[in-house]
């Protein structure tokens, strides 16, 4: 029997067995209040890029779940299932060492991305799953290819503004550790040139102050 | 600053309550209202008056010119105020403005007319951002006690949420509002601004949906591709209420995508749709659909109170009275950037 786990914002998560194994099943289900060409387009392209950039962020050093089976007409996929704590998780409740040492390691892993000209487009801290002591990335429904700097310091900004509201209280800490995971992968050149972008997107931000 | 403890007692009548003065004056509008709040009764809303600046069809507010008309009606609207209320300066206790977000010089307009009052008469004078007022009225008259927020208005496109004494941002926009997406788009259609309710009037005449940009961004929206894209589409001779109808159906499926993603990250069972554009019955109807998904009650501002507003600053003026601040006229100058999560919220707790 299949059972519901999760209702996200876009897909519903039920676990599931694929030949044996453990497995999930991730739907993306019809929004009726949406145009229905529009929520389609949506839904099929989305579960395209998930399937896709799951195994392409493989491809460059990052682990994510097993992708078992895509029907992109039911608009569902199929991939292995991850038991484990969100990253949301780890950091409420904060023990810094553990803590940090994970923000650290989902730099590097953001790094390895951008390196390989993947945008991942939804980073937030609980998409990050640690599992048997190994960092799991998943929601890759809005990645997409780009070696822009811009692609890359919205990426980040977008995480940032997650970790700013959620963790406030070690926001400076959290994207410090992130930052240095970052460029441990990419050198310190290319990471100050993305902070400086960082900013400036930051800058356009509605009444934020021009100093 | 002055507390509620050392300031109840002082002029007359202020024992069973406290009455408040608020001036709006952000961008179009330059609002007047009066509100009470008794010992235990609820708020009343005893004026609530506002003048609207028009800007020239086919164009946006001119900073100048709107401050301009602020400062040429700003006392007739403080007397109507008073009189709708049937209340006369002696009622009233203590004098808030709106001192940002906003344009500068309308901004300087509403902090003039409230700091002369406040010397004038001796009254406390309370600073209050206008984006967390437009929050909290809504919260007040909804009865919404801690909601995830969708603020929607020409100024504003921002999701947020209240924890640890600051409304916190989940989902924003990262270019312009979704009101300068509609306002915008109605001007180089060639109608003044603002487009809001003349735009949904065109939307409803049409089913006919055309594919635009959809861009979403993690939790956050981004509207400038829309716009271009709407603009093209109308010089390329679509029909009006097409293109209306097209941009209401995308644009606001982005919102509603962002809320759902917000609503889900922090997990709260309230949604409380605020500012100009909660107007629009389609963006009602659609949060309607994330919330029926996700079990979650539904607030809406009440429409007469959807745009900016004296009120908004009225009321908030009394929470942050009440909760202890209050500034020095030395101290007031206008921040016309101001974002809502740099307030420090004192009359709420979690």
């Amino acid at each position: 029997m299949e059972k519901q786990l999760k209702k996200g914002a876009e897909a519903s998560l039920y676990q599931t067995e694929w030949f044996g194994k453990e497995a999930i099943r991730k739907v993306r289900v019809l929004k009726t209040f949406r145009q229905s060409a529009l929520d389609i387009k949506l839904r099929e392209s989305r579960t395209r890029r998930e399937a896709l950039f799951l195994r392409e962020a493989k491809r460059v050093g990052v682990t994510t779940p097993l992708v078992y089976f895509v029907d992109v007409n039911k608009t569902e996929i199929i991939m292995q299932f991850i038991p484990g704590r969100r990253l949301k998780e780890i950091i409420d409740a904060y023990k810094e060492n553990i803590s940090l040492k994970w923000c650290r390691e989902a730099g590097r892993y953001i790094a390895r991305l951008h390196s390989g000209k993947i945008i991942h487009g939804d980073l937030t801290t609980s998409n990050f799953i640690i599992s048997h002591n190994r960092l799991i990335l998943i929601d890759f429904g809005l990645s997409f290819y780009s070696q822009r700097l811009e692609d890359k310091a919205i990426d980040i900004h977008l995480l940032n503004m997650m970790v700013q509201s959620a963790h406030y209280i070690y926001a400076e800490k959290i994207m410090h550790a992130v930052q240095m995971g970052y460029q441990e992968i990419v050198g310190e050149s290319d990471s100050l040139s993305l902070l400086e972008r960082m900013k400036v997107v930051e800058l356009r931000g509605r009444y934020k102050r021009v100093e | 600053m002055k507390s509620l403890e050392t300031f109840t007692g002082e002029p007359e009548g202020s024992k069973l309550g406290i009455t408040c003065l608020g001036i709006e004056s952000t961008a179009h509008t330059f609002g007047v209202s009066i509100i009470s709040i008794g010992g235990s009764t609820k708020p009343e809303i005893l004026s609530d008056v506002r003048r609207v600046y028009q800007p020239e069809k086919g164009k946006g507010i001119h900073p100048r010119e709107a401050s301009r008309h602020h400062a040429k009606i700003a006392a007739s609207t403080v007397a109507e105020a008073l009189k709708k209320a049937k209340a006369s300066m002696e009622d009233i206790h203590i004098v808030s403005f709106s001192q940002g977000p906003g344009l500068g010089p309308c901004l300087r307009v509403g902090a003039v007319v409230a700091r002369s009052i406040s010397a004038y008469y001796h009254l406390p004078l309370i600073p209050v951002n206008h984006a967390v007022a437009h929050i909290e009225l809504a919260a007040m008259l909804t009865g919404a006690s801690d909601p995830l927020v969708l603020l929607v208005s020409g100024g504003h496109t921002v999701i947020t949420s209240f924890t640890s004494g600051r409304w916190r941002i989940f989902g924003e926009t990262l270019d312009i509002t979704v009101g300068q997406l509609i306002d915008q788009f109605g001007r180089a259609a060639g109608f003044s601004s603002p487009f809001g309710r003349t735009f949904e009037k065109y939307a409803k005449k049409s089913q006919n949906f055309i594919d635009l940009p959809y861009t979403i961004k993690g939790n956050d929206v981004s509207f400038s591709g829309l716009l271009t894209a709407s603009k093209r589409l109308f010089r390329d001779d679509k029909k009006l209420e097409d293109v209306c109808f097209s941009i209401q159906e995308t644009g606001f499926a982005m919102l509603a995508e962002s809320v759902e993603r917000a609503l889900v990250f922090v997990e709260k069972d309230e949604l409380l749709l605020v500012g100009g554009v909660a107007a629009n019955s389609r963006l009602q109807n659609m949060l309607q659909g994330v919330c029926k998904i996700h079990k979650s009650k539904f607030f809406s501002i009440p429409k007469v109170f959807s745009g900016d507003c004296g009120a908004q600053i009225s009321w908030n003026g009394l929470q942050t009275f009440k909760a202890g601040v209050s500034v020095d006229i030395s101290d007031s100058s206008v921040k016309s950037s101001w974002r809502l999560d740099e307030v420090d919220v004192k009359w709420r707790s979690n």
